[in-house]
């Protein structure tokens, strides 16, 4: 927040499409995340939040340039004020932007730990491996392990040393608690807090949500692939009423701190998609025009709305 | 019915460590219980010697004073925390609620599994709505005893609600005893009447 004008990644009208086979040799196009926009600056935590499905690892995917081949990216995605391209993506991966992958299966199954985290060639001295895994409350003998020794939290924290051992600007932390005990995660939130501190920039996916309100400056919420709010994480801390749209609301009633009150229905499936707004068949306040029409996103307070009704 | 622990012990052979030692767990039906530790204590150990899918080195796992039986579907039914590593990837979902015997329309109602979904392969739903079924296949098999190791962890706290809520349900109406490993403490207050910590071994 303290760099207001100067942004590290912009996102605008991003759309990630995924050509398929439908029968036979006929081919279509599955849309999978639509219209979504995200700004991320440096020194701040922006936490994305969200349904399971709803394109937060494909994001993650289309800032590294790592989707498959049968996946089209439109829209625009900039890094430092430059349109991201295979090649510059590709220059960047692993230096400037780090990933923490989703699952512990990223790790290599036949390489010792200790050595993978350091990487390629080990640009970094031993040193800061062993400080990162002594903060992990990681044993020093866990580098001479192979992953299927380790518990699911140890493997977890092994793959967050793998970033945050780099020295990117900006970092992707794909899911990055889970399986990790209270205090672990705490500890691994607390070095992304202190990282983008130091002026580097963290995009936090994750269904922690009540974790990421403590630690985030800013939380996008998405939903059927696309942002339907961007809000300061404070507006989380004080509650429903301080969020805009209705899915916000009901991310934030459901968990089990705060009423544990589930919604009905399901998110819809890319290629079924609803006509109009994408939450309307399980919103409480939807009217004719939310069917028909898609609202757009819209600047109200301090953060984004996509909904016709929030104020 | 109780399901017990009693001194059980569990390493993966002799020149390893032990995973656990000397665990005393005991749940009667109808009961809740949370089991809570830091990772790397053994937490998915206890749940698969609770389930019968690994065999203490020492001590025993009783289900009213007997050992699990060895045939037919066990009482003790233990669900996952990924759903795609827990469902045969080649086979329709109809295919997967099948094998646990018969369907039962009511349970597929609870958990608001639609009809289409049955006829679509695991890959092509997603992670919450294959652990609806996960825990549907555990529960049409008439189980007396669930043991749910972190089945909400991957999910959307929508979602996590959703399942939570007719898992707890069919839990009452059938008495069934529930041990559920989680490390959201919130949650286990939601969830259980009692939370174990396995690296204290004490009720807290």
């Amino acid at each position: 927040m303290k760099q207001k004008n100067e942004t590290l990644l912009e996102i605008h009208d991003l759309s990630v499409s995924f050509r398929m086979y439908d029968g036979g040799l006929e081919q279509k196009e599955l849309q999978v995340i639509s219209d979504l926009h995200l700004t991320v600056r440096p020194g701040e935590i922006v936490a994305v939040a969200g349904s399971s499905g709803s394109g937060k690892s494909l994001l993650a995917s289309a800032i590294l340039g790592i989707l498959p081949s049968n996946a089209t990216v439109r829209g625009h995605l900039h890094y430092k004020g430059q349109q991201l391209t295979p090649e510059i993506q590709s220059r960047l991966r692993g230096r400037e932007i780090a990933l923490v992958p989703q699952s512990v299966a990223f790790l290599d199954p036949l390489m010792k730990v200790g050595k993978q985290v350091d990487g390629h060639k080990k640009p970094y001295p031993t040193e800061k491996r062993r400080g990162l895994f002594k903060r992990f409350a990681l044993p020093e003998k866990t580098e001479s392990l192979y992953p299927f020794q380790l518990s699911g939290g140890m493997a977890r924290r092994v793959l967050v040393s793998t970033a945050l051992i780099s020295d990117a600007e900006l970092i992707i932390a794909d899911e990055p608690t889970p399986g990790m005990s209270l205090d672990q995660a705490l500890e691994a939130l607390q070095m992304f807090r202190e990282m983008a501190d130091a002026g580097k920039a963290v995009i936090l996916i994750t269904h922690d949500i009540d974790l990421a309100f403590e630690f985030a400056d800013r939380v996008a919420v998405f939903y059927a692939g696309t942002t339907v709010e961007t809000a300061p994480a404070a507006d989380f801390r004080k509650g429903a009423d301080a969020l805009r749209h209705p899915y916000s609301k009901a991310l934030w009633r459901a968990l089990p701190q705060n009423g544990f009150q589930p919604i009905d229905g399901f998110q819809p499936y890319a290629g079924e998609l609803p006509k109009g707004c994408l939450f309307a068949p399980r919103c409480p306040h939807a009217t004719e025009e939310c069917r028909c029409q898609i609202p757009p996103i819209r600047e109200t307070g301090d953060g984004e709305v996509r909904c016709f009704h929030a104020s | 019915m109780r399901l017990e622990a009693k001194n059980v012990s569990f390493r993966y052979d002799r020149r390893q460590p032990w995973v656990l030692e000397n665990t005393n767990l005991s749940i009667e039906s109808g009961e809740r219980l949370a089991l809570f530790a830091p990772s790397g204590y053994g937490k998915t150990t206890l749940a698969m010697l609770l389930a019968g899918y690994l065999e203490p080195t020492r001590g025993e796992v009783l289900l009213d004073g007997k050992n699990l039986p060895k045939k037919g579907v066990c009482p003790v039914q233990l669900i996952y925390q990924h759903p795609e590593k827990a469902i045969n990837p080649r086979w329709r979902l109809k295919k997967v609620l099948e094998e646990s015997g018969e369907m039962r329309e009511e349970v597929l109602d609870a958990f608001g599994i639609e009809r289409a979904w049955l006829d679509r392969f695991p890959r092509e739903l997603s992670g919450g709505e294959l652990q609806r079924f996960c825990v549907a296949r555990a529960l049409m098999s008439g189980a007396d005893f669930l043991i749910c190791d972190e089945i909400s962890t991957m999910l959307d706290v929508i979602t996590q609600a959703q399942i939570w809520n007719v898992v707890l349900d069919e839990a009452k109406n059938r008495n069934m005893g529930i041990i559920a490993v989680t490390h959201n403490k919130h949650l286990a207050n939601r969830i259980a009447d009692r939370v174990y910590d396995l690296s204290k071994q004490e009720y807290l």
